[in-house]
């Protein structure tokens, strides 16, 4: 992989000759289901259908799905409060996902986690986390986990920019650093930690944290799915050959607001917005590169959309059904 | 009343020992982690030995990161390790308060019981030590205010042995608080295997004009008043809980209605603390059987002082306990 004059990655076309066409239109249709699944949940909070709130993950797709894509079912993830895309990247159900949402008993967690706490077991997700930088940690132990297991599985801790100021996080890469674990640690860096621009948060080079600790380190941009796909192939490659850790960055944009609710966003403005929507939507990177090079026909995808719309349909019709758990459960599951 | 006559007389500390090392035994997910556990064997000696018997792999010095290793023990737990995070002193685990209580205790119920996190955090407490504010606390009731912790806190070698193997098998978070006063405590614990469930306490004197309820290390000041009662007339009898939580209220309240007195001890602050709870516990439980009001002896309100004069006006003594069950016998 080759780099630009500020050291930034570059997409090498040549290293992803393999990858089939099919698997860049599951890529689609995954990055599609998770910005279709965020227009429905902002829907149900407009709607007042939703209690509480939700951290929208539109616009910064190509991350969780390109880093996804290059892990196995097994492999682990932890994701943050901004935490939808990266469930359904792993193998989250829509149906599952909507209930857990609204509260139900069908949901990932019986309705007692919501939207920041989402974990399956099933698709290796530990779970999403409301404590900015709190998985961190986690993530590290399930790597220290897989190999004293001797396991080959490799865990990706996904954290937001605003992490980087959390303590935690630089504990649990010196260890993993030292002691040569399979973990990934994905900064997502979407330019502010909630109405805060990170350069006002966060000082110096964030490369050279992991520089500091010796850690494998790429700075990419994270709107090019296939960028992202190719980076963390290899990076996983080399954790899961015992060559320890590395880190990420992957810069990216929200395209909304922090959360569902911040419809001014004052701190920002509408031509930034615009230009990062317009020149830098992961969806269209994408498509259009598969209609010039790989001959797809546009069609294919506003059938795709289509197709998953409808699912994204059935599933929250489904999670509106579903019950609201027992008021029995109140106090089940607060010991194993 | 737990009699163990048969068995060998060891400490507080090799108890501790004895018991990761059959449980390491026992199962090959069990390990530790901690600042200065493996070489050092802990800066008590407790575990001198552990590294020998297990290596590096299992017997891990980590950096000095009380959140880190804390963060790493959830992480390993939830993916099938049973990790003991060893947090040398009980002042420290306020470094690691977001691991134990935003993520240990709440992972199994945010994810509707799917996600289990079978872990030991180990950790001490206890003043008398000369070691000043930031190395003397006795924090477990945070931890025992924490829905999704255990918290034991054992008084003898035989109940730390048993408390800590079961622990180590618990699939929730236990947090066990040992009193670094009482690591070269010598107590009978038996050669064969055994464990004592959590949540069941242990009257270690029996009596009938007042229950003495006293936790860790406070248990051996109250044996001693009792000494000192029983002498005067009076009997004491001395309950220990053993775990904060689960609580055995049963027992306490038992033990009061027979008696009709009691006297809370315990080394934490006094002020929302350990002493409170059980103390409403008994009011509760015990109202129409009481003779005297429920009464308190916690760690004075003061942050620890270095200099002994002061440290041991801090923590309950013996004297206190007796003149205040002599006052609630009405024995001036
Ligand atoms: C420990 C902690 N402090 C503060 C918050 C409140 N909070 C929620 S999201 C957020 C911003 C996080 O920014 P970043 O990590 O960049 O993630 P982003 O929202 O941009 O995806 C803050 C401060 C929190 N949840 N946890
Ligand atoms: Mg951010």
């Amino acid at each position: 992989m080759s780099q630009d004059e500020t050291g930034i990655s570059q997409l090498d076309l040549t290293e992803l000759e393999e990858t089939t066409l099919d698997h860049w239109l599951n890529t689609y249709r995954q990055m599609i289901k998770i910005r279709l699944f965020e227009e429905k949940t902002n829907e149900l909070y407009t709607s007042a259908k939703m209690p509480g709130l939700a951290h929208l993950y539109i616009g910064e797709e190509a991350v969780a799905v390109g880093v996804c894509e290059a892990l196995r079912q097994d492999d682990y993830i932890t994701s943050t409060h901004r935490g939808h895309g990266h469930c359904l990247a792993k193998g989250a159900k829509l149906d599952k996902m909507f209930s857990e949402l609204l509260g139900k008993v069908d949901g990932y967690c019986r309705g007692k986690g919501g939207s920041m706490h989402i974990a399956d077991q099933d698709t290796g997700n530990l779970g999403a986390n409301g404590i900015v930088g709190g998985s961190a940690g986690i993530a590290t132990g399930a790597a220290l986990s897989i190999k004293m297991r001797a396991s080959d599985q490799v865990a990706v801790c996904f954290f937001g920019d605003g992490a980087l100021g959390q303590g935690l996080f630089y504990e649990s890469m010196n260890m993993a650093q030292l002691w040569n674990l399979p973990v990934i640690y994905v900064c997502e860096n979407n330019l502010y930690g909630e109405y805060t621009p990170t350069e006002k948060s966060t000082s110096g080079n964030r490369l050279a944290r992991a520089e500091a600790f010796g850690m494998d380190n790429v700075e990419i941009s994270g709107q090019d799915v296939r960028l992202v796909y190719q980076t963390v192939k290899r990076l996983v490659e080399r954790a899961r050959a015992g060559e320890g850790p590395a880190f990420l960055l992957c810069h990216t944009y929200r395209f909304r607001g922090h959360h569902v609710g911040d419809i001014d966003r004052p701190y920002r403005s509408r031509e930034e917005e615009e230009k990062w929507q317009t020149e830098n939507d992961p969806l269209k990177i994408l498509s259009d590169w598969l209609v010039s090079d790989k001959m797809v026909e546009p069609d294919l995808f506003s059938q795709i959309e289509e197709e998953v719309r409808a699912e994204v349909e059935v599933a929250v019709t489904f999670a509106l059904d579903a019950s609201f758990p027992d008021e029995m459960e109140v106090d089940a599951h607060v010991y194993a | 009343m737990s009699t163990h006559e048969n068995g060998r007389e060891i400490t507080f500390g090799e108890a501790i020992k004895e018991a990761l090392m059959e449980e390491m035994h026992r199962d090959s997910h069990v390990f530790i982690i901690g600042e200065d556990v493996a070489a050092a064997g802990t800066v008590f000696k407790v575990l001198t030995g552990l590294l020998d018997e297990f290596g590096p792999e299992r017997v891990i010095d980590s950096p000095i990161s009380e959140a880190g290793i804390t963060g790493i023990g959830v992480g390993a737990a939830v993916t099938g390790m049973r990790p003991v995070v060893d947090i040398m002193f009980g002042d420290f685990t306020t470094l690691a308060m977001d691991q134990m209580v935003n993520q240990a205790a709440k992972t199994h119920y945010m994810s509707g019981g799917k996600l289990r996190v079978p872990m030991v955090i180990r950790t001490t407490m206890g003043a008398g030590r000369r070691s000043a504010a930031q190395h003397s606390q006795s924090l477990h009731a945070w931890y025992s205010h924490v829905p999704g912790l255990k918290v034991a806190i054992p008084s003898t070698p035989y109940d730390a042995k048993g408390l800590m193997k079961t622990a180590i098998r618990e699939d929730n978070p236990v947090v066990i608080v040992e009193d670094k006063m009482m690591y070269s405590l010598k107590g009978i614990v038996p050669s064969e295997e055994y464990t004592i469930p959590l949540g069941v306490a242990d009257v270690k004197r029996v009596g009938e004009d007042i229950t003495l309820v006293a936790t860790s290390q406070m248990v051996h000041l109250a044996l001693e008043a009792s000494q000192k009662l029983a002498a005067l007339g009076i009997s004491a009898e001395v309950v220990d809980p053993r775990t904060t939580f689960p609580l055995d209220k049963q027992a306490l309240v038992n033990s009061v209605k027979k008696t009709s007195r009691a006297i809370v001890i315990d080394q934490g602050y006094q002020r929302y603390g350990v002493t409170g709870e059980i103390a409403s516990v008994i009011a509760d439980g015990a109202f129409y059987y009481l003779d005297a009001p429920v009464k308190r002896i916690g760690a004075m309100d003061v942050p620890i002082p270095f200099s002994p004069i002061l440290e041991d006006l801090t923590i309950p003594s013996v004297p206190d306990i007796v003149e205040m069950a002599k006052t609630l016998c009405g024995r001036y």
